[in-house]
């Protein structure tokens, strides 16, 4: 398998300086959206705790909230399925449509099909498999993947919506206005709507309780998608259920005000049992996530309720995009759980992170994203997969720091070469840092020279 | 060994340390005045809305509805806002309401944090009609409102009797405004799919 290391597969993104720029603007501004809406609750944090602390127990006894949530899922009607991997997900959709003659299929958001690759499987076995959110939808008639959780297509300009729009909507040539976009998209989408024999959602939340699920959408493509076909399949990653439906108004409260600011979705819909004289399918997926829980470092990163809030303060994600993660949940969670499935693949992920810890002061389910990258680190480390050159270069580091002498000699050489040596000397391919930004100017002496000088001075005024 | 029983195993293998479930039963925001509260929000999230006296200032608002949209075909669930003339009880594919331009439509209970109204099939045979429709009005009596997302949960609870708060209708939503996309380039655009305005008219006697 091929591994792409994020900082070259975010060449192309920090390339295009205004777009890149905008990109990093526009989810400040969802942050700071995010942040106006928890001080406007007085008990965001009891929420955040609580949320925290229901999914802790849920993991806790997850066996028997799955086989709660299948024993009430089957009473009110629907058919429980269960998915080790991926390819067994995508077998199991497969055959539920081929059996029913299913040809045209409509999708609401869903990550977890992102992350089996159920479009392109149906596709080759004839499906027409249709994302409905308009992002997703974007996305997918640029033959591209989501680069957000929660914002699909936010890496794209509105120029090049219109000129897709032009090529397969035949809307006017060059019309970028947003509002007549979408009402083309609108205009197509209802006929998909209509002629679609099955419909697919994901699922943000499983009720153990009542065996029922809920879709939260702002478009309302999974109500549409669901409403309409007679047959309607959820894949619902094992990680999702909670305890009680009374758990739920922890979770809505926080949902939508961390993922966009919001104070609820337009549309959070709980299934509960398919429509009358209609099927529900539920496909319970594990795909890495029995993996995930095995591990006492990273089995918190369960909790995660996909928000996208990580993502949207995350300096890195913010100038890089989506796409230089090169899977389908990027960000600081995603460096996070992809590395658990394939450890040399995804080896530079939790490099792609200043350790700063903003995710963790917004996650609405106190994940400790930050401490969970710095384990990564040392995880990738200890398996023999740094880079040589990172590898070489730390071991350096490591020395000069351990050796009083070597490291007075570094310092001062630092000091000198910045100051005084010819510009290529400095800035050249050895010198990834310096290709965008300049070396900071040197101090005239070290902290050692200072700290010498002032206690010289000191003397005679303390003798 | 089946899928089901592999990865139940597995999920039994590595368990952490049991953590206690715990109790909602808390000080949560409320309102004095949850009706002006959830104005305030129905409006942020580009809906409208008002508290109407008797059945005939219903009529009056519905009626300025139906005038500003031009709507045609009118499916009404509400006989004292509006006859309407589509009638949603005799369909029986709920893709014969595909042109329907305005839904007048039952809400349960609304929310005043976040102007969320719970709608479902308790009166409404076909759920799209809250979808699919390109205009939707809900009416909702005007003691029917609960500060938070817990009351409202627990107003549920409690109205279903012990039983199951979905009862027969198989699903529930809260609906919050109409629908809404900022997918390109952040830009709020209402009417993405589903509804292009949503009124919220509460019923006074």
């Amino acid at each position: 398998m091929q591994t792409q290391e994020h900082p070259s597969a975010a060449d192309a993104f920090v390339a295009d300086d205004a777009h890149a720029h905008w990109h990093d603007q526009a989810l400040w501004f969802i942050r700071a959206k995010r942040d106006k809406c928890a001080h406007g609750l007085p008990e965001w944090e009891e929420l955040r705790e609580l949320a925290a602390q229901i999914k802790q127990h849920t993991i806790a006894r997850l066996g028997d909230y799955l086989e709660q949530f299948e024993r009430n899922a089957t009473r009110l009607g629907a058919v429980v399925h269960w998915a080790r991997d991926a390819a067994e997900h995508n077998a199991i959709v497969l055959k539920l449509l081929q059996e029913r003659s299913v040809r045209r299929l409509v999708k609401s958001k869903s990550m977890l099909t992102e992350e089996c690759g159920l479009n392109p499987f149906l596709e080759q076995h004839g499906i027409e498999v249709t994302d409905t959110d308009l992002g997703e939808w974007i996305v997918q008639l640029r033959h591209e993947h989501p680069s957000h959780i929660v914002l699909p297509a936010i890496h794209i300009k509105k120029e090049d919506v219109g000129e897709l729009f032009h090529r397969e909507l035949g809307t006017e040539k060059g019309a970028t206005d947003p509002a007549y976009l979408t009402e083309a998209a609108r205009h197509r989408l209802r006929e998909k709507f209509l002629a679609a024999e099955a419909g697919l959602t994901g699922v943000n939340f499983g009720i153990a309780e009542t065996g029922g699920f809920v879709v939260c959408t702002n478009e309302g493509n999974s109500d549409l998608g669901t409403s309409l076909p007679p047959i309607h399949i959820a894949s619902m990653g094992i990680e999702k259920l909670i305890p009680r439906l009374d758990d739920m108004g922890v979770f809505l409260r926080l949902l939508a005000r961390s993922a966009t600011g919001q104070p609820i979705t337009a549309y959070s819909t709980h299934y509960h049992g398919p429509r009358p004289g209609c099927e529900l399918h539920i496909v319970l997926v594990d795909n890495g996530r029995t993996k995930l829980l095995a591990s006492e470092e990273f089995r918190n990163s369960l909790r995660c309720i996909r928000c996208g809030a990580c993502l949207n303060t995350c300096p890195v994600y913010r100038r890089s995009g989506g796409h230089s993660y090169g899977v389908s949940v990027a960000g600081p969670i995603g460096s996070i759980v992809n590395p658990s499935r394939d450890p040399e693949k995804h080896r530079s992920l939790p490099f792609a992170c200043t350790l700063c810890g903003s995710c963790a002061d917004v996650c609405p389910v106190k994940i400790d994203l930050p401490n969970q990258l710095l384990s990564w680190r040392k995880r990738i480390a200890d398996l023999g997969l740094i880079e040589p050159s990172k590898r070489r270069l730390m071991r350096l580091a490591g020395r000069i720091l351990s050796t009083p002498r070597l490291y007075a000699f570094a310092g001062k050489a630092g000091r000198t070469l910045l100051r005084f040596a010819p510009r290529w000397v400095v800035y050249n391919r050895f010198n990834p840092w310096g290709r965008q930004r300049e070396m900071p100017l040197p101090p005239k002496e070290s902290f050692r020279q200072w700290h010498s000088r002032q206690s010289r001075d000191d003397k005679p005024s303390s003798s | 060994m089946s899928s089901r029983d592999h990865i139940l195993r597995e999920v039994r293998r590595s368990l952490p340390a049991d953590a206690p479930l715990p109790s909602l039963d808390r000080q949560w925001t409320r309102y004095e005045d949850p009706h002006a509260q959830f104005f305030e929000i129905l409006r942020g999230v580009g809906g409208a809305g008002r508290i109407v006296a008797g059945e005939q200032q219903l009529r009056e608002e519905i009626d300025r509805v139906i005038a500003a949209i031009g709507a045609k075909q009118i499916c009404s669930v509400i006989p004292e806002a509006t006859a309407g003339n589509v009638d949603i009880a005799a369909i029986e594919d709920p893709h014969d309401l595909a042109s329907v331009d305005l839904a007048i439509l039952p809400g349960e209970l609304a929310v005043a944090e976040n102007a969320a109204v719970w709608v479902n099939g308790a009166r409404v045979r076909q759920r799209v009609a809250y979808f699919l429709s390109q205009h939707v009005v809900l009416v909702i009596p005007h003691e029917r409102i609960a500060s938070n997302m817990h009351e409202a949960y627990a107003w549920l609870q409690q109205s279903a009797d012990g039983g199951s708060p979905f009862g027969e209708t198989t699903w529930g939503t809260f609906m919050s405004g109409p629908s809404k996309t900022a997918d390109i380039e952040q830009a709020l655009v209402i009417g993405a799919h589903g509804a292009r305005s949503l009124h919220v008219f509460f019923t006074k006697p």
